[in-house]
């Protein structure tokens, strides 16, 4: 191939990576070794060996055709670039007692055990800077695995249902002679877990938070939880919250959600979840956790029908309102009240005391306490 | 036509449309790219736009024999791959023991001979040459078989302890589906061509059902396919796919209609809409009335 065309085609599949395509060198390889069979001249060839190999996602799709535009007809289709806003970053905790002085060490100081049992409880919307990182870092280690159910796959136990082909390679190793009896059981693994995490302007003293509980989540429960955000638009965040690292995946996660601090529809939210992935089988079987305060701007009617749809395709709901742990709250806004009818488990998330609380929901203990 | 014949994505095209596919010059580059590169073809797309049947028209055309390997939760390498037939590795024992055999090692060589290895898709697949390879709905496999089937398609060998590494001569043509209800993993997307089907355009469906049921008049085509894209465009749980398009109109010429009247319609509306939830948001409150705007303008 042109030494041109190869720097041209590297050149567009740098533009895809930067504005955020899987444009990895080895898709690179696969979109020029694309190119030799096709004609290099004819932009719909082009066109296509790009958007097969650099492609994985039909949300990848219209940010291809954006790069396309702009790189090879200089049509400028700038990737929308907004400011996130400010993630709560954790600050480099010193040693309890270790040396060196200025104020925010100590502040810092403070974070020592029976201090943590005092962060507990409080509310994370009214945590200074320290705190706030000191609760992430704890919520970083929450383990939130979800509750199991049973595989269809097999292990080897000692007892339960006989397993004809290990049996019989037993009996072939000894000559034909049946003298051991193997067995096997179902396996267990974890349930889906899928959290929608409320990102409207009233939910974001606790998006935060809510966020790093996802992360916390995802990395307990590996490839079966899907994180997505709400706001005004659904955000799929699964990608973005693999990072190990909980603020690498928190600055992906903020980068990628449009519509932070907006309002909230969460009705249709939940119908273009539902539609997009739940009813295809996200849901089915999961258990579903609706982070969010339940200010529906939009029509409650939808939510609650949306709440219905998902109440059926899920195994378990769980609901976690931030301001249910306000002394007096009753759930008396419109979105709430049609929400609550549809949820196994109705509970605060507002501190760390509160997302341990959600932890052992999401596995499965305390059932059924939607209405208590 | 073999696979060396194709020349270009438009007689890749030309081919599956003698076969009764109509594709578009996505969906016959992703295939000519398939054929050329030796990649597996990874398709997305909702339900009913025609990942499956391109797989098989594929084979159709390449006058190859299609294996299929439907995936769900659970699967693993004995029920994809191979398992050995232990009964009749048994059976084989006694005879051997009744007649009195006293060569043992060659006995035990005998017991995993070829012939009692029993090939399981994938590696039916590889001794198959030329086939299509069907993955159906990988997304419903769990993530240890998705990794076990990446090992399979970077090198197209597989490896039996007792017999050795057996080596596709050619590799299949691998078509891979996905219906996204949960994320598959990037490393085996990244040997694939990725290809997102979308629902066909009003002339195309309408072409697709005249290649499809040549029974079917013209007028009631368009009327289906004009219903059909409606339906999509109404806020359904199921907007129909071209499947059931298809099968709408087939239920309609059985009953021997020419004409789509939302009589008609209202009466064989089960075989397009498989959610009362939709198919009253189509009737509408006022019975066949919402029926009559799906319809006008035929």
């Amino acid at each position: 191939m042109d030494r041109d065309v190869t720097e041209t085609m590297v050149g567009f599949a740098r533009t895809v990576r930067a504005a955020g395509g899987a444009a990895d060198p080895e898709r690179v390889q696969a979109m020029l070794a694309a190119l030799d069979h096709l004609d290099v001249l004819d932009p719909r060839d082009v066109y296509w060996a790009g958007r097969l190999t650099l492609c994985a996602d039909p949300d990848d799709l219209a940010r291809y055709d954006r790069c396309f535009a702009a790189y090879f007809t200089g049509a400028t289709a700038r990737a929308r670039r907004g400011t996130p806003p400010v993630v709560v970053r954790r600050v480099p905790v010193a040693e309890p007692g270790g040396r060196g002085g200025g104020q925010e060490q100590q502040g810092l100081e403070a974070a020592t055990a029976s201090d943590v049992e005092v962060l507990r409880d409080r509310d994370v919307a009214r945590l200074g800077a320290a705190e706030r990182a000191e609760v992430a870092r704890l919520i970083a280690l929450l383990d939130a695995g979800a509750e199991r159910r049973r595989s269809r796959r097999f292990a080897p136990t000692p007892t339960g249902r006989l397993d004809p082909a290990r049996t019989v390679r037993e009996t072939l190793r000894r000559g034909g002679e049946t003298s051991l009896l193997r067995h096997r059981s179902h396996r267990t693994r974890p349930r889906r877990v899928v959290l929608i995490v409320d990102v409207s302007g009233s939910m974001s003293p606790y998006a935060d938070a809510l966020l790093r509980f996802a992360h916390a989540a995802a990395r307990s429960g590996g490839r079966d939880v899907e994180v997505f955000s709400a706001g005004t638009r659904l955000t799929r965040l699964t990608r973005e919250l693999r990072h190990r690292d909980p603020d690498a995946a928190m600055a992906a996660a903020s980068a990628a959600i449009p519509d932070w601090s907006g309002g909230t529809r969460l009705g249709e939210e939940l119908k273009e979840f539902l539609d997009r992935f739940g009813q295809r089988g996200l849901a089915r079987g999961a258990v579903v956790v609706i982070a969010s305060d339940g200010w529906e701007r939009g029509d409650a009617g939808l939510l609650g029908a949306q709440m219905a749809r998902l109440h059926r395709l899920a195994h378990r709901v769980v609901w976690a309102n931030p301001h249910k742990a306000r002394p007096g709250y009753e759930p008396l806004t419109a979105g709430m009240a049609a929400a609550l009818p549809h949820v196994d488990d109705f509970t605060s998330g507002h501190s760390l005391a509160a997302l341990e609380e959600l932890a052992r929901l999401v596995a499965g203990a305390g059932e059924g306490r939607a209405h208590a | 036509m073999t696979v060396d014949q194709v020349g270009s994505p438009a007689e890749l095209a030309g081919l599956l449309d003698r076969h009764g596919y109509l594709c578009d010059e996505g969906l016959a580059t992703a295939c000519f790219l398939a054929l050329r590169m030796g990649r597996p073809l990874f398709l997305e797309g909702e339900a009913g736009v025609g990942k499956t049947e391109l797989a098989k028209t594929l084979a159709r055309g390449l006058g190859a024999p299609l294996i299929r390997l439907q995936c769900y939760e659970g699967l693993d390498a004995s029920q994809a791959l191979y398992d050995w037939d232990f009964p009749r590795q048994l059976l084989h024992l006694r005879a051997a023991e009744a007649a009195g055999v006293s060569d043992v090692s060659r006995l035990e060589g005998e017991l995993y001979d070829r012939r009692f290895l029993l090939a399981r898709p994938l590696l039916q697949a590889l001794e198959t040459s030329p086939s299509v390879l069907l993955v159906d709905e990988l997304d419903r496999a769990d993530d240890e078989f998705e990794a076990f089937l990446l090992e399979v398609l970077s090198d197209f060998t597989i490896t039996v302890p007792e017999l050795g590494t057996i080596r596709a001569e050619r590799p299949p043509v691998v078509v891979v589906t996905s219906n996204r209800t949960r994320e598959v993993h990037d490393a085996l997307k990244r040997r694939c061509l990725y290809h997102w089907l979308e629902h066909p355009s009003f002339d195309r469906e309408v072409a697709i059902i005249r290649r499809r049921l040549p029974d079917a008049a013209e007028r009631l085509a368009g009327q289906v396919a004009r219903a059909a894209q409606r339906m999509r465009e109404t806020d359904l749980l199921k907007p129909p796919g071209v499947a059931e398009s298809l099968d709408w109109t087939e239920a309609l010429v059985a009953l021997g209609v020419r004409d789509l009247d939302p009589g008609t319609a209202a009466v064989t509306l089960g075989a397009v809409l498989k959610y009362r939830e939709d198919q009253q948001r189509v009737l509408g409150g006022g019975g066949a009335a919402g029926l009559e705007a799906l319809l006008d303008g035929g």
